[in-house]
């Protein structure tokens, strides 16, 4: 697919090794705090009789904490295929607005660069990779497109070797609680949003977002808050109070669209 | 079929069931010319993403996860930084849980 045709007017953005190591740089710490995690999945995946090829293989190829730890729910001697690859895909249903969010940056690379830079795409490298990219608009900095694959890599290697001692090495794990590293995340994602620097004019998007992830959260098991709470705050934005005042500022608004 | 290679095949369509929702969205995005509202849409996304996977850790974990949240914002807020804004929400979680 030539995912150029329709962007005629955006250059293309470079794609360099520095890009990608600045990117696995940001996103080294976050990444620890995924290993942890990981270690957790490997060490369910064996006392749910997971061997470690099938545990790492998950891992290396499906690369999504969320759903394989949901997975190990449904796995058995008996495997109901077909409902874990549904609940899978939605599960995983918060990347197609992840991945539309950073389409403005992943146009203007080779389809080759954007679609194999997406399968490094987790909620933590998403993250970072958009801080960045905003943080470059505001400095009026150009961005390099390989940052994605860069940070998303530094989760990747985390996740799989976390993986590999949690089935073969760790014999027990402490709650990650106890050392407040449970919290970790809720940190980084608390900062990642201030980091975007919301106006007033986001406010109410932002408002309705943060209700119906918190109504979801109680009320559905998973993680279908972060789908519901993304859908929330885009219609409020798009068909909201004030939604017209602003549509013809983004109608204007050069930047929007590369 | 053996039962490993019928665990891997389950494992491999997971696979591709996730590499699809990470690839929809570009797609969706490469095929169509999003109108103002669409845009405004797509705009309000990231932020709205943050704030939904920071909402129920947050806000309803308890007061310790409320307060040290609060003091995470300020910090990235006023310093910019963001191991530095994790190592502070944590430590202040920690101390707080033992507090409150």
């Amino acid at each position: 697919m030539n995912t150029q045709m329709q962007q005629p007017s955006a250059g293309r953005l470079p794609f360099t090794l520095a890009g990608a190591v600045a990117g696995f740089r940001a996103c080294v710490p976050v990444a620890l705090g995924v290993g942890v995690y990981g270690v957790l999945f490997g060490l369910l995946a064996r006392q749910k009789g997971m061997s470690w090829i099938e545990a790492q293989s998950m891992s290396l190829f499906i690369f999504a904490g969320a759903s394989q730890l949901i997975s190990l729910d449904l796995w058995g001697p008996d495997l109901p295929v077909a409902s874990l690859i549904i609940t899978t895909f939605i599960v995983n249903l918060r990347h197609v607005l992840m991945g539309a969010a950073l389409s403005p940056q992943l146009l203007r690379l080779s389809a080759g660069q954007a679609f194999g830079s997406l399968f490094f795409m987790t909620d933590e490298s998403w993250a970072m990779t958009l801080a960045r990219y905003a943080d470059d608009k505001r400095r009026a900095l150009a961005s390099d497109g390989a940052f994605l694959i860069g940070a998303g890599l530094a989760v990747f290697v985390c996740w799989n070797v976390s993986t590999a001692l949690g089935h073969v090495l760790v014999r027990g794990l402490d709650d990650p609680g106890r050392y407040g590293l449970d919290f970790a995340f809720t940190a980084v994602f608390t900062a990642l949003l201030v980091g975007l620097r919301p106006r007033r004019c986001d406010a109410l998007p932002l408002i309705a977002a943060t209700c119906a992830a918190l109504l979801t959260a109680r009320f559905c098991p998973g993680k279908w808050y972060i789908l519901a709470g993304a859908l929330a705050g885009g219609l409020v934005a798009a068909w909201g109070p004030g939604s017209a005042a602003g549509l013809a500022a983004a109608a204007q608004a050069p930047e929007v669209r590369p | 079929m053996s039962p490993l290679s019928l665990s891997l095949l389950t494992i491999l369509g997971m696979a591709v069931a996730t590499y699809a929702s990470r690839a929809a969205g570009l797609m969706l995005m490469s095929r169509m010319s999003p109108g103002p509202r669409m845009q405004r849409f797509m705009r309000a996304i990231p932020g709205a993403i943050l704030a939904s996977i920071v909402a129920p850790s947050a806000l309803a974990a308890g007061p310790a996860e409320a307060g040290a949240a609060v003091v995470t914002a300020l910090t990235a807020w006023r310093y910019r930084n963001l191991p530095l804004a994790m190592v502070v929400g944590v430590g202040v979680v920690l101390v707080l849980r033992q507090v409150i």
